[in-house]
């Protein structure tokens, strides 16, 4: 059975996030558990955000690529929120990859609640502003860089 | 009492019935918050908090599900049926929710006592003895985080901008404070809840530690002290509501009622 499972997380880092499309959930730390039975198999995914709107499209594009992989007639997409997703989890490629995406990766908060300015990820200055904690999806925040003079998205810490 | 599942939940005599009071005034606070925010969409002040009241509205509808999810595993309907298809008696939001959004410092003094309620309630929750919410409210907490950071940032602003905003911020409070004290109420579950451990403490607590938090934003916004809020006789929590939930309904479930089984 190693040799479908390693097939499948194969497969797996190739579903990317439908919202960040350089991405995958692997490397955004989402699949939790990965049970192969037989010809079946069920995927543990934690959400970034409870309220993420493209769960229902992470559901089908697993499902559509892991029915894909030799020997596997069966999946089954669980999304649990224990443990809860945090930025933490997100690889060190993962990381890469947002920022070639032109979203800065999240650092961790300092002493004060709204210290979570990340690096420009064009230019990789500090220091930068808080324009926006809201951004376009629930898990980012629009940030501002002072040198480049431009605004930028970031991930918020959670 | 620790309780891991809905299955064992349901065989505990009085268990069921408590939990599902609170799951549906966490879910209805969430939903009818969520959709006043989602009023906002195209007519806030400005762009940034058009962006900011979609998001937040998008997440607290989204926890709203999480707790209907809960609540469909005690046997209750899907979460679509129970947003869309309950009577207004059937539902346990606290009346201050379905008020209408009135002006920027009405919607933003709500957002901020709710936000600073339901952080309390949801540090609360997290020793829960029922697992399944504790768990959910690990993770939704580390959300309304930065909903309260944006509302008390705005709150202390408007109140210590003096002239239009500190009048209008006045205004907002004296008109809210009637109805505040109503998120504080527990309704008719109150000891059973805190008798099996499903939330550590009740609502004098809760309004305790609630004050703890607003009292000193209202020195940093320069804003007098209104005094302790009271429960109102329209309490929510036992299904009380006001003819603004009967609008706010008409509103939200209309599609819902012109074709139940709509998928979009």
């Amino acid at each position: 059975m190693s040799g479908t499972r390693d097939a499948l997380w194969r497969a797996l880092q190739e579903v990317k996030d439908p919202e960040i499309p350089t991405v995958s959930l692997v490397d955004l730390g989402m699949i939790h558990r990965l049970q192969v039975a037989g010809d079946r198999v069920t995927v543990e995914i934690l959400p970034t955000f409870v309220g993420c709107p493209a769960l229902e499209i992470i559901r089908r594009d697993v499902r559509e690529r892991l029915l894909r992989v030799d020997g596997v007639a069966d999946v089954s997409v669980k999304f649990v929120y224990h443990p809860p997703w945090t930025t933490e989890r997100i690889t060190e490629e993962g990381r890469k990859q947002l920022a070639s995406f032109g979203i800065a990766p999240p650092r961790d908060p300092g002493n004060h609640p709204l210290d979570i300015v990340p690096p420009c990820p064009y230019c990789g200055a500090e220091g930068g502003e808080i324009h926006n904690l809201f951004g376009p999806t629930a898990c980012r925040s629009i940030f501002y860089c002072r040198r480049c003079r431009q605004p930028f998205e970031g991930m918020k810490p959670v | 009492m620790r309780v891991v599942s809905a299955t064992e939940a349901k065989n505990i005599d009085g268990y069921r019935e408590a939990l599902t009071e609170l799951l549906f005034q966490l879910a209805d606070d969430e939903l009818i918050v969520g959709h006043r925010d989602s009023e906002w969409l195209g007519l806030a002040p400005d762009i940034e908090e058009d962006v900011a009241f979609s998001s937040i509205a998008q997440d607290e509808v989204g926890h709203a599900v999480y707790y209907f999810e809960r609540l469909h595993e005690l046997g209750e309907d899907d979460a679509d049926r129970l947003a869309f298809d309950r009577r207004a008696d059937q539902r346990r939001h606290a009346v201050v929710l379905e008020r209408p959004n009135g002006d920027w410092a009405y919607t933003i003094a709500r957002h901020f006592f709710y936000d600073v309620f339901d952080q309390i309630r949801l540090e609360a929750l997290s020793d829960s003895g029922y697992v399944p919410l504790a768990q959910g409210v690990a993770k939704i907490r580390r959300e309304e985080h930065y909903h309260l950071l944006h509302m008390r940032l705005w709150f202390t602003r408007l109140g210590s901008a003096g002239g239009e905003a500190e009048a209008r911020m006045r205004r907002a409070i004296r008109d809210l404070w009637p109805d505040i004290g109503g998120l504080f109420s527990l309704g008719d579950v109150e000891r059973p809840l805190v008798e099996f451990g499903i939330i550590p403490f009740g609502a004098a607590e809760l309004q305790r530690r609630w004050e703890r938090q607003v009292r000193p934003a209202f020195e940093e916004a320069k804003l007098p002290w209104p005094g302790s809020p009271v429960v109102p006789a329209t309490d929510g929590r036992k299904g009380k509501h006001t003819s603004d939930l009967d609008r706010l309904l008409d509103s939200m479930t209309e599609v819902f009622r012109m074709d139940p089984a709509a998928r979009w």
